[in-house]
């Protein structure tokens, strides 16, 4: 039975993922057609193709590196931190699994997009424990990880994928063996932008600063007039950024005197909170739609750590439902970097006959997702 | 594409919800239902355009949106139809429109008319465009490549040349819109239409596959009038990406576009102002690329 060990460490999670892929060679969901050429409209629900044997998890561990208020994690600090606790969590990870060494197919770690300390760190780990236990590397891109595991998790079975976080920020749909970008951030990741928010505001990191945001956001109403900078099915961030702590900056400033006009309401923290989180997100589900019109596809999958964020999922939905559709989204285990989705997308590919020899196993800060050869769909 | 389903009128803003003519649910795109329609006369095809609230979006950013769309795309058409971006098949530029000529069906534009609108509630009536999309366009054009089989060579390279023509046309077009100081914003090949020539029109309604007809650029709602060499660059990476990822077969031709649009055959984008698109085409194309950096 095909069973893969997953590093990942692209950014400030250390993850350490094991997963088995059930014998049936249809492991993964089958996709009917390839939406990008498909002129039919509606998208047939086709009768339900016998659900894919679910992949198992074995073991999904996660430590993360989290920084003082009001700072970011540092290349050199995040790579010490992956380095401290590799062989711990690996070794805890073996032990939940209960597999022996010989169980074992395969070592996939994430080459690359991501911070190079970082990677580089699990990169070395990797190649250790794949001249110790005498096992192939597989090299994995970061982006099809999240894709693939949400896919696996989801069910979904050729959606259009958001995949937003603290690097990234792309529209994605499958094409010809390809995950093709169909929309992206042209300067920074709607995860950087939300975290340099955060930093600014002195707004804790723990557990996520994109979680702290959304709980304060919770309590916000007034809705002040940020740019919406949408080129096509293109987003840009940091023109929002700058006018956001513009206004952290009057906020902090006005001590308690800047009223909204409307209801003489103080504007508070929360109030910044919400209307960058109403902006951005509005600003993410209309190129996905988009994308979704372009595509002719009515399932949407959002990936990545921004992806946990309840609201992002709530306008994802209503907007899916408006267009007959339906989104899916999985929750944090999944959504936020993690070794299982590393495991299960190099498994993929080592079923097709993919490996990564000693020599190259590299890493690199940049590898875009539409470089990978996605052979195990058709 | 064209559905012969009822539309239910109490679904449409008003005035519509109550008027006579019929209403075709042509096109549901991202942000806008497309209804193929009469306007003030029954002889007057006309296209029109809902953009429904949406529900997800916060209710004061969806006004400000939705007024801010409908009036700039409106101010681009009729900047753009007046200024006489292009019209009929040689780029014609138009003497000094009259003003209820617009789009009373004289005037043939590479882009529709604007016959009226309403910000509040959400619509915009310009003429309708006949013809079919460039993409499925190109798609015909690719299925017919890949069935020719060994007989057809030659007929594969009248293909090609005939793509490549298109694409000629697509950059020309698109150089001509920024050299009246407009971005498009949302440049895809589903954007543009291609509209048999009139003769055409008559006999046949486009023999199957053609690649014939006047190119006519459709959907200015994410449209700003802008003369900034940045912007115009990213219109064009943004027409560069959406060509990739819809038709990877023909990605190698996208080149001609690029070529066509800085030799700015009639009125476009000629010489230095040209090149200097393309030269910050780059700098964008690095950027875009940047983004892969950090996972």
């Amino acid at each position: 039975m095909p069973i893969a060990i997953g590093l990942e460490g692209s950014a400030n999670k250390l993850g350490v993922g094991i997963i088995l892929h059930p014998p049936h060679d249809t492991s993964d969901p089958p996709s009917p057609h390839d939406s990008a050429h498909s002129d039919d409209e509606a998208f047939p629900s086709r009768s339900k193709p016998h659900t894919s044997p679910p992949v198992q998890i074995l073991a999904n561990l996660r430590h993360t590196f989290v920084s003082p208020p009001g700072t970011g994690f540092l290349p050199k600090d995040t790579a010490a931190h992956h380095r401290r606790w590799v062989v711990r969590l690996v070794r805890q990870a073996m032990r939940q699994a209960k597999v022996r060494l010989e169980d074992i197919d395969c070592i996939c770690y994430t080459k690359g997009p991501g911070m190079g300390a970082p990677l580089g760190s699990v990169a070395i780990a990797a190649r250790l424990l794949s001249q110790l236990w005498d096992k192939p590397l597989v090299g994995v891109n970061h982006c099809v990880g999240h894709i693939e595991m949400g896919r696996a998790i989801t069910g979904a079975e050729n959606p259009v994928v958001l995949y937003v976080s603290g690097g990234n920020t792309q529209v994605i749909a499958y094409s010809a063996q390809r995950y093709r970008i169909f929309g992206e951030a042209l300067d920074i990741a709607v995860g950087n932008c939300l975290d340099r928010f955060a930093r600014f505001l002195n707004i804790s990191n723990d557990p996520a600063p994109g979680y702290n945001i959304e709980q304060l956001a919770k309590t916000g109403s007034v809705l002040l007039e940020l740019p919406y900078p949408v080129k096509g099915m293109d987003v840009s961030f940091s023109g929002i950024l700058a006018r956001v702590e513009e206004m952290a900056e009057k906020l902090e400033a006005s001590n308690g005197s800047w009223l909204d006009p409307e209801t003489n309401c103080p504007i508070t923290k929360s109030d910044l909170c919400f209307t960058l989180q109403e902006t951005v997100f509005a600003m993410l589900v209309e190129i996905t739609e988009r994308a979704m019109a372009h595509v002719g596809a009515a399932q949407v999958l959002i990936v990545g750590g921004v992806g946990c964020n309840e609201r992002l999922q709530q306008m994802m939905g209503m907007m899916a439902q408006e267009r007959g559709g339906s989104v899916y989204a999985t929750d944090e285990r999944f959504c936020i970097d993690n070794g299982i989705m590393i495991a299960h997308a190099g498994l993929l590919a080592h079923k097709m006959g993919f490996e990564t020899r000693l020599e190259e196993s590299t890493f690199t800060q940049r590898f875009r997702t539409d470089e990978v050869l996605v052979n195990w769909r058709d | 594409m064209t559905e012969t389903t009822p539309v239910l009128k109490d679904r449409l803003p008003i005035p519509f919800n109550t008027s006579p003519e019929p209403f075709t649910l042509v096109a549901q795109g991202a942000e806008s239902l497309l209804y193929k329609t009469t306007f003030l006369s029954p002889s007057q095809p006309a296209a029109l355009k809902v953009r429904p609230v949406k529900k997800w979006r916060h209710p004061t950013l969806d006004k400000r949106l939705t007024r801010a769309r409908i009036l700039a795309e409106a101010r681009v058409l009729v900047k753009l139809s007046g200024e006489g971006i292009a019209t009929g098949s040689g780029g014609r530029k138009v003497k000094d429109p009259k003003k209820g000529d617009v789009g009373a069906g004289g005037m043939r534009g590479m882009v529709p008319a604007v016959l009226g609108l309403d910000w509040e509630q959400g619509w915009l009536v310009t003429d309708w465009i006949e013809g079919g999309t460039v993409k499925e366009a190109i798609y015909r054009a690719s299925r017919s490549r890949a069935g020719t089989g060994v007989p057809g060579v030659g007929d594969d390279e009248a293909r090609v040349e005939e793509l490549t023509q298109l694409l000629r046309k697509m950059g020309e077009v698109v150089g001509k819109l920024h050299a009246c100081g407009v971005v498009h914003g949302d440049l895809t090949t589903s954007n543009m239409m291609l509209r048999p020539h009139a003769t055409q029109a008559r006999s046949t309604s486009t023999s199957e596959g053609s690649l014939d007809g006047d190119l006519v650029l459709i959907d200015f709602g994410l449209a700003t009038q802008s003369v900034s060499e940045e912007d115009r660059a990213v219109d064009l990476y943004v027409l560069e990406r959406a060509f990739g990822s819809t038709h990877p077969r023909e990605e190698d031709l996208f080149a001609c576009v690029l070529e066509a649009y800085a030799q700015g055959e009639g009125s476009g984008m000629k010489g230095k102002a040209g090149k200097t698109v393309l030269r910050k085409l780059e700098d964008v194309r690095m950027r875009g690329r940047k983004k892969s950096m950090v996972g």
